[in-house]
């Protein structure tokens, strides 16, 4: 194995656990357990509320806002990674870069918080 | 043969042939959200590759970004559009699936013509480090050699911010005034 993998063994064992251990509960279930099913049984909630139309609904267009905004902070979070591990190296001029590039983010923050982007109405 | 019976070409085989066969998978799924959770596996498949190319900070950003939040918009977007509808199988364009088929075929055999006449890998190009996909290379070159385009990268992030409000919250403000009930309970029964 080339040495650059070798700190992904542990990462890799570990997937091969939980995708086995799915795997074979899955598996024992299907072969040990008895199967008698009726029609309550069968239902997607046996023991529940029950269920009002089709789950397949148009769902309206917040969630679309939050993903969106989800996937652009998260990108912004992605960029202070590398930036803090290689912080001291930086330095002042660091620091200055990443505080313009937070600046012009915090407009847009304030822009969505001004227009109510957060606010579920 | 050497390289893909050791460790690092088997895996390569491995994922490669899960990228392949996950990819093929969405575009061949009736239902969208199958399509989308097989979009999930080939971006998992994609991330190990890029390790395997020693780029670790794209690999755990195609994790992070691509596999997390671009797929929880995915799932989003296609929740908002109709799905009680059923989907069309017959495709609007004309004759896209022989184009499609055409298509793929010349890229197939450019590149298998390629890789048969080999590729200028030896002596012209020195390798790159081992280390340059680390957290430290990508930030040394991030930060010092491209820092204007990390600070542009924020002004696409802020025009993506006043895009999703311009399109999706100007519709609701809109839908708001027309009919306050409904938004207010999305979930009532119509």
């Amino acid at each position: 194995m080339p040495e650059y993998l070798r700190p992904y063994l542990p990462i890799f064992v570990f997937f091969l656990l939980v995708f086995g251990f799915g795997a074979v509960n899955l598996l024992l279930s299907w072969m040990l357990g008895p199967k008698k099913p009726n029609p309550k049984k069968l239902s997607p909630y046996e023991c529940g509320i029950t269920p009002i139309g089709d789950a397949r609904h148009r769902y309206p267009i917040r969630f679309y806002i939050i993903a969106m905004l989800f996937i652009l902070f998260d990108i912004e979070a992605i960029f202070l990674y590398p930036w803090a591990v290689y912080y001291k190296q930086l330095g002042l001029y660091g620091l200055v870069e990443m505080l313009i590039f937070l600046g012009i983010l915090l407009l847009g923050y304030v822009y969505l918080w001004k227009r109510g982007a957060f606010e579920w109405e | 043969m050497t390289y893909f019976s050791s460790v690092e070409g088997s895996l390569f085989l491995i994922t490669a042939l899960v990228a392949v066969v996950s990819a093929v998978m969405v575009i061949t799924q009736r239902n969208p959200v199958y399509s989308a959770l097989f979009l999930v596996l080939t971006f998992c498949a994609l991330a190990v590759l890029y390790l395997l190319l020693g780029a670790q900070f794209i690999a755990m950003v195609q994790v992070i970004v691509y596999a997390g939040a671009i797929m929880v918009l995915f799932l989003f977007v296609i929740m908002l559009l109709n799905l009680d509808r059923p989907l069309e199988t017959q495709s609007k364009l004309k004759h896209q699936r022989l184009v499609a088929g055409v298509l793929a075929a010349v890229l197939l055999v450019e590149m298998i013509y390629l890789l048969h006449r080999g590729l200028p890998t030896t002596g012209t190009q020195p390798s790159p480090p081992r280390n340059f996909g680390t957290v430290e290379e990508v930030a040394r070159v991030l930060f010092r050699d491209f820092v204007l385009a990390f600070e542009v990268t924020s002004i696409v992030l802020l025009i993506g911010m006043i895009g999703v409000i311009v399109l999706a919250k100007r519709h609701l403000d809109e839908k708001k005034a027309a009919a306050p009930e409904r938004i207010l309970s999305p979930l009532r029964k119509e």
